[in-house]
């Protein structure tokens, strides 16, 4: 059985199968009858329930804290707003205003308001539900609209790894903040793109942030036969093994059009699902005391 | 009375600035006697709440109204928490400005006129 192993799945480039690739792969695993779990921690626009079409049974609000302030006590004297570096709590005349989606729940108000004035109260800011999809355990974070926590809700989504099986990340696109919390604390992370210049571009910026958090990590190419073939010369130069290639094969496009798996419809590729789910089984093995990985290393890292 | 405008310069020649968080600078002006000094906008890269800090520059300079090209809804709130009189969609240069709500041309804003974030990468 496969020990606890953390994977994430991410991407710069929105739209290459980072979710293709996670929840199929959950789903391959368990049809070996290992554990996976599938943590959906694109939490701005989670979109691995319409593949895997999970029944929830629970789930959790989640909160930040927020100051609350009592301008009965409030004596104007504009310290709140002097320490908050967001410009969420400010002291206009004897009012003192707040916006609560600027706050990032320091504190720092509180401690410094001389009348006691400030509380914190909850600010709701998403949700975390929780099922099952077939013998995958399924969780997933949705943040509300109209929030800007992201990085915070995908901190509690992660709450929740089990410490047994595979646990697979879906990590959102790009480099920000949200990607950053997803893939900390990652065994290792699948790196998802596509032959283009865009994709190449985004690549780039995305492995210079895993070797900047010095995580173990490698890349997996799909819609393989469009585009050109800089993003195999570039991982071959900085010395990335590849580990998978999926093909531009329009009955994936279809499936995935109506929401279902690859390894449902499409058996042929589930090959390419057991290299992967192989290669995962022994990548801890493969990194090294300093965390990158043994098989392959950059010559000047 | 004193008035503050968005400028993109230090002159009264200068245009309008059309955002009012990310402003290069207030123009601080008596419209009476065109004695004007200058504030150079530290929010302009605020990676956030530009609006609410640049409101609350203006605020503190004791100007009863603000003329600018586009204000959010922070900034909006922020001006109006303390009784300013909000000017929005004023362009030309800092002078015609002036002309314009002297001659009482310019219509107060009913709210802010547009999304938070618009002055962004402009």
């Amino acid at each position: 059985m496969l020990d606890n192993l953390v994977i994430a799945v991410a991407s710069g480039k929105g739209g290459t199968g980072k979710t293709t690739i996670a929840t199929n792969l959950a789903q391959y695993t368990t049809g070996l009858g290992q554990p996976a779990q599938y943590l959906d921690c694109d939490v701005e626009e989670p979109n691995g329930h319409i593949f895997l079409k999970p029944k929830i049974d629970h789930g959790r609000v989640v909160t930040v804290d927020v100051p609350q302030v009592d301008l009965e006590k409030c004596i104007g004297c504009g310290k709140c707003g002097e320490i908050c570096q967001y410009s969420a709590i400010i002291c206009i005349k004897e009012n003192v205003l707040t916006f609560e989606q600027l706050c990032h729940s320091c504190g720092g108000c509180m401690r410094v308001c001389p009348a006691e004035a400030i509380k914190s109260k909850p600010l709701n800011i998403g949700d975390i539900e929780f099922g099952k999809a077939g013998d995958i355990d399924f969780v997933h974070g949705k943040l509300r609209i109209g929030n800007v926590r992201t990085p915070f809700l995908i901190k509690e989504v992660k709450k929740h790894i089990k410490q047994d099986g595979l646990a697979i990340i879906d990590v959102p696109p790009g480099t920000s903040c949200p990607v950053v919390e997803a893939v900390k604390g990652a065994d290792f992370v699948l790196l998802v793109t596509e032959p283009t210049p865009f994709g190449l571009n985004d690549l780039k910026l995305t492995v210079d942030l895993v070797r900047k958090m010095n995580l173990p990590f490698a890349v997996a190419i799909n819609r393989y036969d469009i585009g050109n073939k800089e993003v195999e010369k570039y991982c071959e130069v900085e010395n990335i093994d590849v580990i998978m290639k999926l093909p531009d094969d329009r009955r994936i496009a279809e499936a995935y059009s109506i929401g279902q798996m690859i390894t449902d419809v499409l058996s042929e590729y589930r090959k390419d699902f057991s290299e992967l789910y192989e290669y995962t089984k022994s990548v801890k093995a493969g990194i090294d005391d300093k965390r990158r990985l043994r098989v392959r290393r950059k010559n000047n890292p | 009375m004193k008035i503050a405008i968005t400028s993109t310069g230090k002159t009264l020649d200068s245009q309008v600035d059309p955002r009012f968080g990310r402003a290069a600078y207030f123009v601080i002006i008596d419209n009476e006697t065109m004695d004007f000094s200058v504030i150079e906008n530290e929010s302009v890269a605020a990676a956030g709440g530009a609006g609410i800090s640049s409101a609350k520059v203006v605020i503190d300079t004791g100007v009863e109204a603000v003329l600018t090209g586009n204000c959010g809804p922070n900034a909006e709130r922020t001006l109006t928490a303390a009784g300013l009189k909000l000017y929005t969609g004023v362009t030309g240069t800092v002078a015609e400005a002036v002309e314009l709500f002297k001659s009482g041309k310019l219509t107060e804003a009913a709210g802010p006129n547009v999304e938070p974030h618009f002055g962004i990468d402009k």
